[in-house]
């Protein structure tokens, strides 16, 4: 790595910088979402943004997902380059109607007279006590629809550099920011850019067992590895990045050198991302297979509002590193 | 019984508390708990097997004179009660 | 999977002797268990239904797998919930447990995978333990063979005794009892501080009463000297509450009953330390079939769980031998292990007089963290005494 300095930024900065980039970089990017403008965005990530570009490109909406997003998805077609907040992807149900049967199937439907270069940004997940409507992960759902493009970033860099690529593709692409990773610092270089927005990333190496985690859920394998560690388990971490198109490639590579793994999914275990996961490896690896693979998944429970059955609900690293031992330890 | 079943009834006690031993091995002349690695309560067991199939008191004072696989013959073959035989 | 001695990790669930909806109570054989040591038949300690059999015959398992469920009540107030099958299909030849990789791998490599033990999960056999089996690397435990084992060859025809086969070939048993063994006594002299005494003991009272007992006695009743030294160790044991328990988690446990362990060694090597429950309790005819039970069903190799896992101090009676004294090794978690050498005729000072008896050297080796050499002492003295009314024991 080059001289670049280093500077300390959050999650939420991070993904900030991308998005004024963005605006001061191509004056067909737009942003809009409820409360995205004075309010300064739900989560705050488009605080000071109204002030500097104005109405006309930090636009509030009414609370009318279906609405907002269907004319992202127009203003997309019309030739502008939309970013759409929706606050958090619970709420994007009420917009799965454009979603799926206009931004996912125009282009194709138009035999490619139309493209759909439109980025819808949600936040997802649990663990802030915001209960049973406000806190699901439903990537697995919308990662079941083909003409999107999932992300999930799970870092600063991420967070940083996955909007730019994604608002040069020609087709929608949804991002997942995990409600628990706002506020989360760390260094990055000052003139940290664009990230590819195709592959899988191998966050640690190890040669025991494969930790396959995504957005919210990588902190947590991150944190079972190190416990591993302790036991002598050398776990490799990956983080899957893209939920849509998935990157086999890595996955089965890693479980070429490790032969097990433990998939964790903030998702509900069943018809969930973890669920394709495994099914991938069974079907691309089972030879290379030396334990079945294991799922760490919330409960299948509306999200609990009190904190310590929200914590029982979600998949914890004790749970991870327990399911590993089991796999790698025998007995 | 004769000398031959006699022999065959010790032979069975003696396998049954020690599986693992081949009877064709057994020499005849030697001490058997030592032959084959028995202790006291193999041995009583043999002793108390081969009074249930022969019918033969074997007083604790005469446990000595069964020390030997030809010595337990001997002595059961002497000792065992009139008719035991017969019917068999 | 119940832990049936403390070097045990593992169990491999060798038969079912129950099937769901089958009435239980207390205290009854519902399974068979291959430990490294011995099969073991396994109690159950509650009272209900068998609802579903969790492990399947033939699996290891590590020790606090849960091996069953119970459903608590009788049979009679779950008639129709459960129908029983008309035809119990009988459970499927059972399938080898193997990993794809470890099949993949063992095809490469020429193994066979029946003969290879599983490390993995539920048993099943990985990568790994191909490798091991052909790098020639001995597996640590005998899997158990889903087939009967073959007839020994040209063995005479068997006694009409319960079948006694143990798991895997004799050579992996006496390995893998080697391996437990070593595991533990390594442990005991790695963890506990020792202390030893010894005391010789005038048997003369003891022998001349048995002697005399045993003419009025039918063969298969008569008592044996051991039962005489195991009874009287038994109730000083009582007496000594410092002695009869275990140490765990860093602190004297004291046991409940007098459990007396009776170290039993094995046709082929080896030995197991099986338990005589209330011994301090019971009389010598009591103590003497079940010693004889005991050491019958140890050399089949079918004790049962409890015996296992019950003892609370430990006899070793190595007389038979001929050697004169044993310092013993603990068996952990206990604290103490009680030694019997042979009985031989000694010259012996008494009242100022010499003359022949005979005598036996009794020796105790104690775990100084919860007991001190007073309290040894007072235990042999006891055995001592014990000795000396032989008609009291």
């Amino acid at each position: 790595m080059s001289a670049s300095a280093m500077v300390t930024v959050s999650y939420r900065e991070a993904m900030r910088a991308a998005i004024r980039e963005a605006l001061l970089g191509d004056e067909r990017v737009f942003l809009m979402g409820e409360d995205v403008g004075a309010y300064g965005g739900c989560f705050g990530v488009s605080k000071g943004l109204l002030e500097e570009f104005g109405p006309e490109r930090i636009r509030d909406t009414p609370l009318s997902e279906s609405a907002f997003v269907g004319a992202g998805i127009g203003a997309a077609m019309g030739g502008m380059r939309p970013i759409v907040e929706v606050m958090t992807v619970n709420f994007c149900l009420l917009a799965l109607d454009q979603i799926m049967n206009n931004a996912a199937t125009i282009t194709h439907m138009s035999g490619g007279q139309f493209a759909i270069p439109l980025v819808i940004r949600m936040t997802t997940g649990a663990g802030r006590q915001v209960a049973a409507q406000h806190s699901h992960s439903l990537e697995g759902w919308l990662a079941h629809i083909p003409g999107l493009r999932l992300l999930a970033p799970a870092t600063l860099a991420d967070a940083r550099g996955m909007l730019a690529l994604s608002l040069e593709d020609p087709n929608p692409v949804l991002i997942f920011e995990h409600g628990s990773l706002y506020n989360m610092e760390g260094e990055l270089p000052a003139d940290a850019g664009a990230v590819d927005i195709e592959r899988a990333a191998v966050r640690r190496t190890g040669e025991h067992v494969t930790l396959i985690a995504y957005g919210g859920t990588l902190s947590t394998a991150m944190q079972a590895a190190d416990e591993l560690a302790g036991a002598g388990i050398e776990a490799e971490v990956i983080d899957l990045r893209v939920l849509r198109p998935l990157d086999d490639s890595t996955v089965i590579e890693s479980l070429a050198r490790t032969h097990r793994a433990v998939i964790i999914d903030e998702g509900w275990r069943s018809g969930s991302l973890a669920a394709e996961v495994s099914a991938r490896i069974m079907e691309q690896a089972f030879y290379e297979l030396d334990a079945p693979v294991a799922r760490v998944c919330s409960a299948e429970v509306p999200m609990p509002y009190a904190q310590h059955l929200e914590q029982a609900a979600l998949p914890q690293a004790s749970t991870v590193v327990a399911e590993a031992r089991r796999m790698v330890g025998g007995g | 019984m004769n000398e031959q079943e006699l022999h065959d009834v010790v032979i069975r006690a003696l396998t049954e508390v020690a599986p693992d031993v081949d009877p064709a091995a057994i020499d005849p002349q030697t001490d058997l708990t030592d032959q084959l690695d028995i202790d006291s309560i193999d041995f009583l067991n043999v002793l108390v097997n081969v009074h249930e199939q022969t019918g033969v008191e074997i007083p604790e004072r005469d446990y000595p004179k069964l020390a030997t696989l030809d010595d337990a013959v001997a002595y059961l073959l002497a000792a065992q009660p009139r008719g035991a035989g017969t019917d068999a | 999977m119940p832990s049936l001695g403390a070097d045990m990790t593992s169990g491999t669930l060798l038969e079912w002797r129950v099937k769901p909806g089958d009435a239980v109570k207390r205290g009854d054989i519902v399974a068979v268990v291959d430990t490294s040591k011995a099969e073991i038949e396994v109690e159950i300690f509650e009272d209900g239904v068998i609802d579903e059999l969790l492990v399947p015959e033939g699996t290891r398992v590590p020790v606090g797998t849960a091996l069953a469920t119970v459903r608590a009540g009788t049979e009679d107030e779950v008639p129709s919930a459960r129908p029983v099958p008309a035809a119990p299909q009988p459970p499927e030849a059972h399938r080898l447990r193997a990993s794809p990789i470890a099949r993949r791998v063992a095809q490469q490599l020429g193994v066979d995978l029946a003969a290879v033990t599983g490390s993995g999960a539920a048993g099943a056999i990985t990568k790994a333990d191909v490798e091991h089996a052909a790098a020639g690397a001995v597996t640590p435990v005998a899997p158990a063979p889903a087939a009967p084992a073959p007839a020994a060859s040209g063995a005479p025809a068997p006694p009409p005794a319960p079948p006694a086969t143990p798991a895997g070939e004799p050579g992996d048993r006496a390995l893998a009892m080697r391996q437990a063994i070593g595991a533990l006594m390594a442990r005991s002299k790695r963890e506990i501080p020792h202390y030893y005494l010894q005391t010789q003991i005038d048997m003369s009272r003891a022998l001349a009463w048995l002697a005399e007992e045993n003419l009025n006695r039918p063969i298969a009743e008569r008592l044996l000297p051991s039962a005489l030294l195991l009874s009287a160790a038994a109730r000083a044991a009582a007496a000594t509450p410092a002695l009869n328990g275990f140490w765990v988690d860093e602190a004297f446990r004291p046991a409940e009953g007098v459990h007396l362990g009776v170290a039993i060694s094995l046709r082929g090597g080896g030995l197991v330390a099986p338990a005589l429950h209330d011994a301090d309790r019971s009389s010598l005819d009591e103590l003497m079939s079940g010693l004889r039970d005991l050491v019958t069903r140890a050399r089949a190799g079918r004790l049962r769980g409890s015996e296992m896992s019950d003892p609370t101090i430990t006899v070793t009676n190595l007389g038979e031998q001929g050697v004169e004294l044993v310092h013993g090794v603990i068996y952990p978690p206990q604290v103490a292990l009680v030694g019997f050498g042979a009985v031989l005729e000694r010259p012996w000072a008494l009242e100022g007089m010499i003359g022949a008896r005979p005598i036996v050297t009794a020796t105790l080796a104690a775990d100084h963290r919860a007991s001190d050499g007073h309290a040894g002492s007072r235990f042999l003295t006891l055995i001592d005494r014990q000795l000396q009314k032989p008609e009291e024991l």
